[in-house]
């Protein structure tokens, strides 16, 4: 469904991401770890059009999407939930999930649908239905990005470190709640620090060092053969 | 009590006009980060084009729809001149183009109309003076006021009920975030722009009703005014815009009516030392906007 090949992306003249390439199948989830600086977030952020590519390729369901704009590659089908947690903080709970169905906004019946969906899944979005989203705790903040992200009804999820700077008891909901978008049979491309919590939901995983990839393989292979502490000390 | 309500009537009806100034500045400011130093001359095409259609017959709240109209169109074209084909390379480039185009609107209006002020048509209740509860106020100083309530009103609707309103909203604060949910960049930036050319162009309106007649540097006190106002509400909020244009109004109608005659005509040196006391106390404006997002 999604394929990146050879792919780079530059900031001014230091190369985060050097050569990249993987696939995502449809109803896949797969897991992209790796040391802070590796080019996990550069990389994700690229196939979301928010960064350019300096190189390589991104295909689409076939169709060539490089350096697409943002806006392009949500129409296309593809939801962001980037690592900042980027909740709109002075726009009610309410205006940011419509927001997240900016795409679909002509069909006010199956948006309204979604969102009593939404608020029925995260109880919490629904008691603070009202408030700005910048009132909203850390954790409340992650749920709201990823329901507003999947009002969109999106076919591909990128999920960049969701589980960043949440308290255990919070980072345990988020995983059940990728699982269960899993098995709604969404296709997901997780970024993860937490590689065990991301190995236990991933269908498969590359592991990824200084802007490439270094090993590849199914969750279970890589949580066998790679020494994960090594993983993150080794940058 | 009547002294009170000539003093209410007065700041309200100039605090009405600075407000809607300043919100057609900000409104671009907030998602651009980049202020349109043409904005004025926007003012300038509406009032133009009263001057244009002066001859036409039509009734006048005809002309003044196409004036404003025209100040919308000059607006989305400030975007797509001025700003769209550098605003990614470079903020300098866009002050530059931004000027570039400013100079351009007046110097045609100098070539091709005239340096000197052109008449514009008036309808009869702008020189009328109404009278009541003790006061004499002339009665555009009530149309003012019952303008910007309709406008502050009409924007507030727009930019809380719509998705368009809501979606600009959001690009103000992370513009990026807002176009990886599907909201298109240029969509966003020329509709800011269109709104801008909309309010300075019921501005212009109110504004040129003060004097009668169109010049073409008419633009320049009003920006200087939008800038003002904008600095000390904070260039970030929308709220912020309408408080400081009405609090730029307070001080000037305060000292209106408190300098001796002598002084008065040092008012602006007043107002202006008051600006920078309330810039010293709160250099972020007196509101202070949502966290800043990245340009784009």
């Amino acid at each position: 469904m999604l394929e990146v090949a050879g792919l780079q992306v530059a900031y001014g003249a230091i190369r985060a991401v050097r050569d990249v390439s993987l696939t995502l199948a449809e109803g896949e989830l797969v897991t992209l770890l790796g040391a802070n600086g590796a080019g996990k977030s550069s990389t994700l952020m690229c196939v979301a059009g928010a960064l350019p590519a300096a190189a390589g390729s991104i295909r689409l369901e076939g169709k060539d999407v490089t350096s697409a704009r943002p806006e392009t590659m949500a129409r296309s089908g593809v939801a962001t939930v980037p690592e900042t947690r980027d909740v709109f903080p002075d726009l009610t709970v309410d205006e940011n999930l419509q927001l997240g169905a900016y795409t679909r906004r002509n069909d006010s019946r199956g948006v309204a649908e979604d969102r009593a969906r939404m608020l029925e899944m995260f109880p919490v979005l629904a008691e603070r239905y009202g408030q700005p989203a910048g009132t909203l705790s850390g954790g409340e903040q992650q749920m709201l990005v990823i329901a507003r992200a999947m009002m969109s009804r999106p076919r591909i999820l990128l999920l960049d470190e969701p589980s960043l700077g949440l308290a255990p008891t919070i980072v345990d909901r988020i995983f059940e709640m990728i699982a269960t978008l899993k098995d709604s049979g969404l296709t997901i491309l997780l970024v993860e620090q937490n590689a065990s919590k991301a190995l236990a939901v991933a269908d498969r995983a590359y592991v990824m060092r200084l802007g490439r990839i270094e090993a590849e393989g199914t969750a279970a292979e890589i949580a066998a053969a790679t020494d994960l502490r090594a993983l993150y000390l080794a940058g | 009590m009547s002294f009170f309500l000539q003093f209410m009537i007065d700041v309200l009806s100039l605090g009405g006009a600075y407000a809607l100034m300043a919100l057609g500045l900000v409104i671009v400011y907030g998602i651009l980060r980049l202020v349109n130093f043409a904005y004025g001359e926007l003012i300038m095409v509406a009032g133009y084009t009263m001057y244009l259609t002066s001859g036409s017959g039509l009734p006048w709240l005809v002309m003044a729809a196409v004036a404003v109209l025209m100040a919308m169109l000059a607006g989305i074209a400030t975007d797509y001149v001025a700003f769209r084909p550098v605003r990614a390379k470079s903020v300098t480039a866009v002050l530059i183009t931004s000027f570039a185009f400013s100079t351009l609107l007046q110097n045609a209006a100098l070539l091709f109309i005239s340096p000197r002020p052109r008449n514009v048509p008036l309808p009869e209740i702008f020189s009328e003076t109404v009278q009541f509860a003790g006061v004499i106020t002339p009665a555009r100083n009530l149309i003012t006021i019952a303008t910007a309530v309709v406008m502050l009103a009409l924007f507030s609707w727009l930019m809380r009920r719509t998705v368009l309103g809501i979606a600009m909203r959001a690009a103000a604060t992370n513009f990026t975030m807002a176009r990886m949910l599907g909201v298109p960049a240029n969509l966003v930036i020329s509709s800011a722009f269109a709104i801008s050319g909309l309010l300075a162009g019921v501005v212009s309106m109110l504004w040129i009703g003060r004097i009668g007649a169109v010049v073409p540097g008419i633009g320049l006190e009003p920006l200087l005014i939008a800038f003002i106002a904008t600095v000390i509400g904070g260039m970030r909020s929308l709220q912020g815009a309408v408080l400081g244009g009405f609090l730029l109004a307070f001080m000037d109608t305060t000292l209106n009516f408190t300098l001796p005659q002598d002084l008065l005509k040092f008012r602006d040196a007043f107002t202006f030392s008051l600006v920078i006391l309330i810039l010293l106390w709160r250099p972020q404006g007196l509101i202070k906007g949502p966290a800043s997002g990245q340009r784009t």
